[in-house]
């Protein structure tokens, strides 16, 4: 039988290019770990409404009962099922984090192009702009923000998302600079091609991946300050279930000490998110950086 | 060089301007302030007398101005809860914050910059990785559950710290009193500057010690101890000058919600308790204050970067 000899197909560029990020983010053992910690957790909240054993806002036990097979984190003050409302908060948690990470990478990936593209007196109103924002610390804003307008799911993603793009700005501000000098955007700009073009088909896709590793820290902290403010009360509000506003009570010291299912899972669950994000982050960041020669 | 720092003050000022423009806006979203002083019970006549004797039938932008004038002249309005001067009430509690946040940095800085200095010479080994994965657990543990868990251990478990306050209630304090109280608020923030700044320290020293001139220094036979202390440290600390001015507004946003669950009486738990009564003035007062506070520190900071760094370009 003729055997046939396996033929390199030459890829493109950009696959080999791909194919190299993913191989150089695979050497990573922890961010690994962590992916699959995270989508563990991203199908968990999503399928939050057929696994979890109750209804998160119901009550279906009595006060602060201690795990049993019934409820296996026990209930919260209210007699809830701590399991059912970890699932379901999980899943608030994590969506404030992406739309608020989503609003102001947009705000920001456009406000950076316009910024750095254009240059002039357009670069000097913008990044004065992005100046004063980010002279007024990041959590005083948000928590003003939040005393002005009534807490609540969707305030809260507008808050976290309008207050956090200064940041992206900046990158992609900066990456845009040096990307406006290279060959291949002086020779578009030759060819006469239009500006929109060269901005979004051009220079864009150069800076996806700082953009992308920089979105990462920017979802771990929102994600942090989302359980930030819900835990004082002024973000995601009950009955919603929150990874934050399940720590509520959490200061007192009965809870501390006898208690410690209405504050060790949620807490932990923050930390591990975070956590797993910024590793993921760390390795895009080692993997999508040319100069890298691991 | 003196252009540089007079372009530099420029453009500060304008940003300064809209500081207290976005700070002015901040007090006009948050509604109508006759109706917050005078509650509901006031008939609309005297609503109007009122408006007028405060100077709020004017459009806005001379409100504004009228507004601009008097923080100019050192007034940022009264309570609205105590009727306290705003003013006052910052400097009676600045003291505190301040003793707060300077500890906390010193602390902080003085776990990142070793150790960020350390992984670096380590690079890519298993002490390298120990460091930057600690870093991140220090990044990732929200301030608040850090407070609790502090609390749980050494107050609750061990009854080794008091929980909250700046000094035992009543005795009259002494400087071990002081420092008992303050070890964990400065435990919670310095965590996270130290989290947040390793990796900083150890790039700006991984770059440095990949440079031509410490190639040099190598090259020279004088001994790896020599070349890191003498050659390296010293131009390493030229880029953890900025890192001090990054950290002013984290350590104003942390102390707001460190100084709230440890009760420390100073501008965070001033402010939050402003925040939860919707006491505006009290808030515009602070916020101006921090961003004016950042603004000056971006702004040293430059200008001393520009003092170290021969190599920076002053246009």
């Amino acid at each position: 039988m003729l055997k046939l000899k396996p033929v390199n197909i030459p890829s493109s560029p950009a696959d080999t290019y791909n194919r190299q990020i993913l191989r150089r983010f695979l050497k990573h053992r922890l961010a690994v770990v962590s992916l699959i910690f995270l989508g563990l957790i991203v199908l968990l909240a999503i399928l939050a409404p057929v696994i979890a054993p109750y209804d998160p806002n119901r009550i279906t036990g009595g006060f602060s009962q201690a795990p049993s097979y019934e409820h296996w984190l026990g209930t919260d003050q209210s007699g809830r099922d701590v399991l059912s409302r970890l699932l379901y908060g999980t899943r608030i948690s994590l969506l404030v984090g992406f739309m608020a990470t989503l609003i102001s990478t947009v705000i920001g990936v456009i406000l950076g192009l316009l910024s750095g593209y254009f240059g002039g007196w357009l670069d000097m109103v913008i990044m004065r702009i992005t100046d004063m924002v980010m002279s007024f610390p990041y959590i005083l804003l948000v928590l003003v923000a939040a005393a002005i307008f009534e807490p609540g799911l969707v305030n809260i993603i507008l808050i976290l998302g309008f207050v956090d793009w200064p940041g992206v700005a900046r990158l992609v501000r900066g990456n845009v600079l040096a990307l406006r000098e290279t060959n291949f955007v002086k020779s578009a700009e030759v060819a006469g091609m239009p500006k929109g073009y060269i901005l979004f088909s051009e220079i864009l896709p150069n800076t996806v991946a700082p953009i992308l590793v920089y979105a990462t820290s920017v979802f771990a902290l929102s994600i942090l300050d989302e359980a930030a403010l819900s835990y004082l009360g002024m973000g995601v509000t009950l009955p919603t279930a929150s990874l934050g506003n399940m720590l509520n009570g959490a200061e007192s010291i009965t809870i501390l000490t006898s208690k410690p299912w209405l504050w060790i899972p949620a807490g932990s669950l923050i930390i591990l998110l975070a956590l797993s994000i910024n590793f993921i982050g760390d390795a895009l960041r080692d993997a999508a950086d040319p100069t890298s020669t691991k | 060089m003196f252009k540089y720092i007079v372009k530099r003050i420029l453009i500060a000022l304008p940003v300064l301007l809209g500081i207290t423009m976005i700070d002015y806006g901040i007090m006009c979203l948050a509604g109508n302030p006759l109706e917050m002083i005078a509650g509901p019970r006031v008939s609309m006549e005297a609503l109007e007398n009122k408006a007028i004797l405060l100077g709020l039938d004017k459009p806005f932008y001379i409100q504004y101005l009228v507004w601009l004038g008097q923080l100019l002249q050192g007034n940022l309005g009264t309570s609205m809860k105590s009727y306290l001067e705003v003013s006052d009430m910052i400097g009676s509690h600045i003291g505190p914050t301040l003793l707060l946040m300077g500890t906390s940095l010193i602390v902080g800085l003085a776990i990142a910059v070793p150790a960020g200095i350390f992984s670096a010479i380590h690079q890519y080994k298993k002490r390298d990785y120990a460091v930057v994965t600690l870093s991140f657990v220090g990044m990732s543990i929200p301030g608040f559950f850090l407070a609790l868990m502090l609390i749980y251990l050494f107050t609750v478990r061990l009854g080794w710290l008091p929980s909250g306050g700046m000094t035992t209630l009543g005795t009259d304090g002494g400087f071990l009193d002081v420092v008992l109280h303050m070890i964990m608020p400065v435990t919670v923030l310095a965590v996270s500057i130290a989290g947040s700044n390793i990796r900083y320290v150890r790039s700006a020293m991984l770059e440095i010690l990949q440079s031509d001139y410490l190639r040099t220094a190598k090259a020279k036979g004088i001994g790896r101890r020599r070349v890191i202390f003498k050659h390296a440290l010293r131009n390493a600390l030229i880029p953890i000058i900025t890192v001090i001015g990054m950290q002013i507004p984290t350590l104003f946003g942390g102390s707001i919600i460190v100084e709230k669950i440890f009760s420390w009486p100073g501008l965070g738990l001033m402010t939050m308790n402003a925040i939860l009564g919707r006491d505006y003035p009290v808030i515009m007062g602070v916020c101006l204050l921090s961003a004016v506070v950042v603004l000056a520190a971006n702004l040293i900071t430059d200008i001393l970067y520009a003092l170290v760094d021969p190599t920076i370009s002053y246009h």
